[in-house]
């Protein structure tokens, strides 16, 4: 079979998958660009949308709010994931087997669950909603992220490596500073985008634990369009998609470097 | 090397899971020798060199080095390092911060790190590498740059895991000598690991063969060719024909024992008694093979057709079937009075070996 020939079935078949992935989106930035509020008839470009948008000062606010959200949730679920991804490699300890088992029940945990059970926590701990058990929530369900990108890199890598740390004299913080953390650099990376974007666009599980006093992004969003779909909000929706875009291009550039 | 004892071994044993992997194993290392674990996988040699490396403890038993009890000691208070089979060099560090590491790690001040890492650099021959990283590198460089890493440190043993399994033929001879020739300069005591009983011989001042567990025998690569204590250091170390027998009589001390038709006499040096089952191993290259034509008493010679030959270079592998029934291997130098080695299949040859040069055990079990 030659492999350089593309049959035109071939083509037409890969530009259908194409095109059922990329058209809505395309269509909503397209739609950005409307010169109209409501009617999906094309009335001419403009950008007064990008105006109006960037104008919003609610929508400004709960965008820094889910960025900063976003940001934190990231970082430590990263140091948390990555130690315990770490120590489930290495060392044997108590319950390793549970934890282990736990890490993918929460994967496989539907949102709506982990919502209303954290919901259930904050509220027997009488802890108000808002910034803090948003940021507990998100840190909570990227952990296992992190802890499955990191250890499946860790376990691919060559054990004696560490016993050689060991054997020439390097103590336990100084093969983690040393050798764990540069080797693993690629993978706690990734993790951290991961994290962000998971928690940038999380709507399921925000919706049970945030508060009137603290608006994120995508409960913005949720709200705004149960009014209506909006050109606004296709404006900012082709933002948000640029941006993760350009995460994403960063995010392949670095794993690839590093590799 | 000398008399002077670095590592002792008293009534080692370790066991995984209710798992005996070794039984009572007894072994003193001299300093400077060059000492070969010797035994099939799974045979304890490994486990054994991690107990000496420290990265696993004895069942029972204790492990002295240099005198002192290493029990609970960590790997790197035990003066002792280890190049494993994999190289584990950190592949994200030049060459010369992987030979650094350990010094860096014991504090070593780095106007002293420098020449030393460069010193043993220069002893492996890769004194222009030093900026590399490990992935650019071929096999046997990356193999010396974990000797490296490990002399650097000084150690009083350096332990190999099997350490040239992964090189091609040809380089893992270059590397056997290169690690002869290295041990020797810096007459440290080499603990080597190894499955492969070529690379044994030719390396080792005292081969430990091992077997499910337990020693089978210590000695030097020739004693333990050519006088194995058991049939298993036998059979693992090279190819032998095994003739089981009975012991027929025994007169002045010697034993005589019937081997596929014909007498032969030895001394006993296993006190048989008379009706004993008896073991005589006879190595390939200690049989000599004749053609009709080139013989004229052959009284005291077997009769066989050729089966199989091999052509390999040097020597001509012949499985010969004698009159019996019994397949023999046998191997032929070519020399001055045979420099042809011509066999077809099926060619009839007469056979015999110089009486002495047989190995006889008791029959086991």
């Amino acid at each position: 079979m030659k492999k350089s020939q593309t049959r035109p079935i071939d083509a037409i078949y890969l530009a259908l998958i194409y095109l059922f992935f990329y058209l809505p989106i395309a269509v909503l930035i397209v739609y950005s660009f409307n010169n109209s509020s409501y009617s999906l008839v094309w009335h001419g470009f403009t950008t007064n949308w990008y105006h109006s948008l960037f104008s919003d000062s609610g929508l400004w606010i709960a965008a820094l709010h889910s960025l900063i959200i976003g940001v934190l949730a990231a970082t430590f679920a990263t140091i948390i994931g990555t130690l315990a991804a770490v120590s489930l490699y290495r060392y044997r300890f108590m319950g390793k087997g549970l934890l282990n088992g736990m890490i993918f029940i929460l994967i496989v945990t539907p949102d709506i669950v982990m919502g209303i059970s954290l919901l259930l926590l904050f509220s027997i701990l009488n802890m108000p909603l808002g910034f803090w058990s948003l940021l507990l929530a998100h840190i909570t369900f990227c952990i296992p992220f992190v802890v499955v990108t990191v250890y499946s890199r860790i376990s691919g890598m060559d054990k004696n490596i560490f016993e050689a740390a060991k054997d020439l004299g390097a103590r336990e913080l100084t093969i983690f500073t040393k050798i764990t953390v540069p080797l693993l650099l690629p993978a706690i990376i990734s993790g951290i985008l991961l994290c962000f974007t998971l928690s940038f666009d999380d709507v399921m599980i925000s919706y049970f634990v945030s508060g009137p006093g603290f608006e994120i992004l995508p409960l913005k969003i949720y709200s705004m369009a149960r009014l209506g779909v909006k050109p606004e909000l296709n404006a900012l929706c082709s933002v948000t998609f640029i941006l993760t875009l350009l995460l994403v291009v960063l995010s392949q550039k670095l794993t690839r470097k590093e590799s | 090397m000398s008399d002077k004892t670095v590592v002792e071994i008293k009534g080692v044993s370790k066991s995984f899971n209710d798992q005996d992997v070794l039984k009572c194993i007894d072994l003193t290392i001299k300093h400077g020798e060059f000492l070969t674990l010797l035994g099939p996988s799974g045979c304890g040699k490994t486990t054994l060199l991690r107990m000496i490396s420290g990265f696993e403890e004895p069942t029972n038993g204790d492990i002295y080095i240099d005198g002192k009890n290493a029990k609970g000691l960590p790997p790197h208070e035990r003066h002792v390092h280890t190049v494993f089979q994999s190289y584990a060099l950190f592949p994200h560090m030049t060459v010369s911060d992987n030979v650094a590491f350990g010094l860096r790690c014991n504090g070593i001040p780095e106007n002293e790190v420098k020449p030393r890492v460069e010193e043993a650099l220069r002893m492996v021959k890769l004194e222009n590498f030093g900026n590399r990283k490990p992935a650019q590198l071929s096999g046997g460089q990356q193999q010396r740059v974990a000797i490296a890493r490990a002399v650097v440190n000084r150690p009083l043993v350096l332990l190999l895991d099997e350490p040239l399994s992964s090189l091609d033929y040809r380089l893992r001879k270059t590397m056997q000598m290169e690690l002869r020739q290295l041990q020797r300069k810096l007459g440290i005591t080499f603990i080597f690991v190894t499955h492969d009983q070529e690379e044994a011989l030719s390396m080792s001042d005292r081969v430990v063969v091992m077997s499910e567990g337990v020693i089978t025998q210590i000695g030097t690569p020739r004693q333990v060719y050519e006088e194995p204590a058991c049939l298993s250091v036998a059979k693992f170390i090279g190819e032998v024909n095994i003739f089981e027998t009975n012991v027929s009589s025994i007169t002045d001390g010697k034993i005589t024992v019937n081997i596929e038709g014909m007498p032969h006499t030895y001394p006993n040096k296993h006190n048989f008694s008379v009706g004993d089952k008896a073991l005589v191993l006879v190595r390939p290259e200690d049989v000599r093979v004749y053609d009709s034509n080139e013989v004229t008493d052959t009284s005291n010679m077997y009769r066989g057709i050729v089966e199989d030959f091999t052509y390999k270079g040097t020597t001509v592998d012949l499985m010969v079937r004698l009159d019996s029934g019994k397949v023999l291997a046998t191997t032929e130098f070519f020399d001055e009075d045979d420099d042809s080695l011509v066999y077809t299949l099926g060619e009839k040859v007469w056979l015999h070996w110089v009486n002495g040069w047989e190995v006889i055990l008791p029959h086991e079990g």
